[in-house]
C-alpha cells in the first residue's frame, strides 16, 4: 500500500524510491546518497493496520520507537570500522506520540527514550545527524526522531509545524479557548505555531521555502538535497558534537545567561 | 512498618525540592548554583503575568555523596506541576553539559536528576520543548562517564517529554507513590476517549505506570520506601557499580521481541506487562 505523507513523499525523493531497508510498516528506513557519499535516511508515516490502534496516523508508539532505535544503532554497527561515519538523515512527519492505555502500560517513554538516545549516541560517535522537517515535528514524537539532530532544516510551508503540544489539546490543558492561545502566541514567540518564530527560537539552522512540502518539484529537490549537503560540510569533522549550536537564538536569551552562571559558579 | 521505625522515618516525598537535594548530598557539602539569588526567572511567564519563581522551580546542588563529586538536579513539584520552561531547563541541561566536561578533563563528575515534573510547560511550549532535547543529550553524553541516576518519588510523578529523560538515565529509583509515564491519564482520556483510559481510576493509574509495576516490570531498577535514608542508600549503591554494561535505553532488540508477544487486541493490565517483560527483559 502506498502512503501520501510529506515524510512518505521526501524519504521517496531524496533516496530515488529506494527500496526500505526493512519490511517495517510504520518506520522506513532507506540508503541514499549525500554529496557523493552513502546516507541513511529514516522516516516515520502512516499505518494504516498498526496492531496498536492508537499508532496509525503518523504517530510514534511503542514499535516506532524502538524500531528507530534500532535503525540508528544499525548504522552506527555498520560504520564501526569505517573511517568516516554515515550521516543520516531524520525525514520529519510525525503527528504525536501515540496517546493510549497500552502505550502506557508497557512503557513508551522508555521506547522513545531508546530512539532519542540512539540518535545522541549516532551524535556523539561522530555521524553527522540532520533533522529535515517537512510536516509535524510534535512534541515526544519530534524528541524521537530528529531533535537530536546536529542540524535542523525546515520547510516554510502551511503543513509544516512544530509544537509541544497540539493546539486544540494545548487549549485544553491551559485552559484557555484555541482563539485565545492563537492570540497569545502572537505575543509570545515560544508558544506560536508557525514555522518563522520557531526559527526565531535559534533553534533551526535554515529554513527553506519550497513551492511545496506535499508535492515537490524537481526544484524543491534540488535546493532540499543541496541544502542537506551544505549541512554536511558544516558539520566540521572536528566540531563537539553537542548541541550547542543551537543556543544563539534572538529569544534565547535566559538559556544562554543560565549556562554563563553555572560555568562561573561550577568551580567557585 | 512499626510505628516506631514509622516515626523515626525522614520522608522525602514530604521535603521539598532544595531539601531533598540537601539530603542526598553528604553533610555540610551542598552548595546551590544559579540559586534564587541570581534572579534568573522565566521571561515568558512574566510576560504572561503569571507568577515566576526566584529559581524558576529547579535546584542545581553541587556537592559531594559517598565522597564523589555529584550535581543534584532537583525539580519542583510544587512550582508550575515541575514544569520545564526555559530557565530550569537550561539549568538543569547546562548543569549536565559541566559535569560531562569535567569528566573529560578528568574529574569523575556524577548526577542525580530528581524528576517531580509533568513535562514541558506549556506556556513556554517549544523552549521547554527544545530545552528538554539538550537535557536528554547531556544525559546521554554524561551517562557514558559516570551514571546519571533518575529518582521519582511522588507526588507529581514523572511526565511528558521528561519521561524521555528518564528512560535514558543509567539507573531508574522509584517509591511506591511515584508515577512514570509519557502522556498523563487526563490527556489520554482527552485525547482518546475514557474508554482508553479513565484519568479518575487511581487504582488503575498505580497499577499500570505506579513505582511498584515500573520496577517489577524493569522499566526502573529499585523501589525504595518513602525514607530518605533508604533513597540514598540505593544511590550510593548504583553509583559504586559504575554506568551498566547495556543502558536500558539500548535495549531495542528485547523489547522489540517482548513487544511482538503483546496481545494488542484487548487492553492491558498490570499482569499482562509483568508477564511479558518478565520473560524478555532478563
Amino acid at each position: 500500500m502506498s502512503i501520501r505523507s510529506n515524510g512518505a513523499t521526501w524519504l521517496g525523493e531524496l533516496t530515488g524510491g529506494a527500496p526500505a531497508l526493512h519490511a517495517w510498516s510504520a518506520v522506513r528506513v532507506a540508503n541514499g546518497e549525500l554529496a557523493g557519499a552513502p546516507a541513511r535516511f529514516i522516516a516515520v508515516v502512516q499505518d494504516p493496520g498498526n496492531q496498536f490502534p492508537r499508532a496509525r496516523n503518523g504517530e510514534v508508539g511503542l514499535v516506532e520507537g524502538w524500531q528507530l532505535a534500532q535503525a540508528v544503532h544499525e548504522t552506527m554497527h555498520e560504520d564501526r570500522d569505517a573511517r568516516t561515519r554515515r550521516p543520516i538523515v531524520a525525514v520529519i512527519d510525525v503527528t504525536s506520540q501515540a496517546y493510549g492505555r497500552r502505550e502506557e502500560a508497557f512503557g513508551i517513554h522508555q521506547a522513545l527514550a531508546g530512539a532519542a538516545g540512539a540518535y545522541a549516541e549516532a551524535r556523539l560517535a561522530g555521524h553527522p545527524v540532520i533533522g529535515l522537517i517537512v510536516g509535524l515535528a510534535m512534541s515526544g514524537a519530534f524528541l524521537a526522531h530528529g531533535y537530536q539532530a546536529n542540524r535542523l532544516i525546515a520547510l516554510a510551508d502551511p503543513g509544516v509545524m512544530v509544537h509541544a503540544m497540539g493546539k486544540a489539546s494545548a487549549a485544553r490543558i491551559t485552559l484557555r479557548s484555541v482563539e485565545a492561545l492563537e492570540a497569545l502566541a502572537q505575543s509570545v514567540p515560544p508558544m506560536a505555531y508557525d514555522i518563522h518564530s520557531y526559527a526565531s527560537l535559534g533553534l533551526l539552522w535554515k529554513v527553506l521555502a519550497p513551492s511545496s512540502a506535499a508535492e515537490p518539484t524537481r526544484d524543491d529537490v534540488a535546493l532540499v538535497r543541496a541544502t542537506l549537503e551544505e549541512a554536511l560540510a558544516d558539520i566540521a569533522p572536528n566540531e563537539a558534537r553537542d548541541l550547542s549550536s543551537r543556543f544563539g537564538g534572538e529569544h534565547r536569551a535566559a538559556s544562554r545567561r543560565v549556562r554563563e552562571l553555572l560555568r562561573e559558579q561550577w568551580n567557585a | 512498618m512499626n510505628i516506631e521505625a514509622l516515626l523515626r522515618r525522614d520522608s522525602f516525598i514530604e521535603r521539598n525540592a532544595r531539601g531533598r537535594a540537601r539530603a542526598l548530598l553528604d553533610a555540610g557539602s551542598m552548595r546551590e548554583l544559579v540559586g534564587p539569588f541570581d534572579r534568573v526567572t522565566s521571561p515568558w511567564l512574566a510576560q504572561q503575568k503569571l507568577v515566576t519563581q526566584a529559581d524558576d522551580g529547579v535546584v542545581v546542588a553541587k556537592g559531594t555523596l559517598d565522597g564523589m563529586a555529584t550535581v543534584v538536579l532537583a525539580i519542583e513539584g510544587a512550582f508550575q506541576g515541575g514544569s520545564m520552561g526555559e530557565v530550569g531547563g537550561a539549568k538543569i541541561a547546562g548543569a549536565l553539559e559541566l559535569a560531562a566536561r569535567d569528566n573529560r578533563a578528568g574529574k569523575p563528575t556524577q548526577a542525580v536528576i530528581l524528576f517531580e515534573t509533568g513535562g514541558v510547560r506549556l506556556q513556554e511550549a517549544n523552549l521547554g520543548l527544545a530545552a528538554i532535547a539538550e537535557i536528554q543529550a547531556a544525559i546521554v553524553d554524561l551517562r557514558r562517564y559516570r551514571p546519571v541516576i533518575g529518582v521519582s518519588a511522588g507526588t507529581v510523578g514523572c511526565y511528558g517529554g521528561m519521561s524521555i529523560a528518564a528512560g535514558l538515565c543509567s539507573y531508574l529509583v522509584l517509591t511506591r507513590e511515584a508515577r512514570l509515564g509519557l502522556n498523563g491519564p487526563q490527556v489520554i482520556e482527552q485525547e482518546a476517549g475514557l474508554a482508553e483510559f479513565d484519568s479518575r481510576n487511581r487504582a488503575l493509574i498505580w497499577a499500570l505506570t505506579g513505582g511498584e509495576q515500573r520496577v517489577a516490570t524493569r522499566l526502573a531498577d529499585v523501589l525504595v520506601d518513602d525514607d530518605t535514608a533508604q533513597v540514598r542508600a540505593a544511590l550510593t549503591d548504583l553509583f559504586r557499580a559504575g554506568p551498566p554494561a547495556m543502558h536500558r535505553s539500548d535495549r531495542y532488540a528485547d523489547f522489540l521481541a517482548s513487544l511482538a508477544h503483546v496481545d494488542t487486541a484487548r487492553q492491558p493490565e498490570a499482569a499482562d506487562v509483568r508477564t511479558v517483560y518478565e520473560k524478555g527483559l532478563t
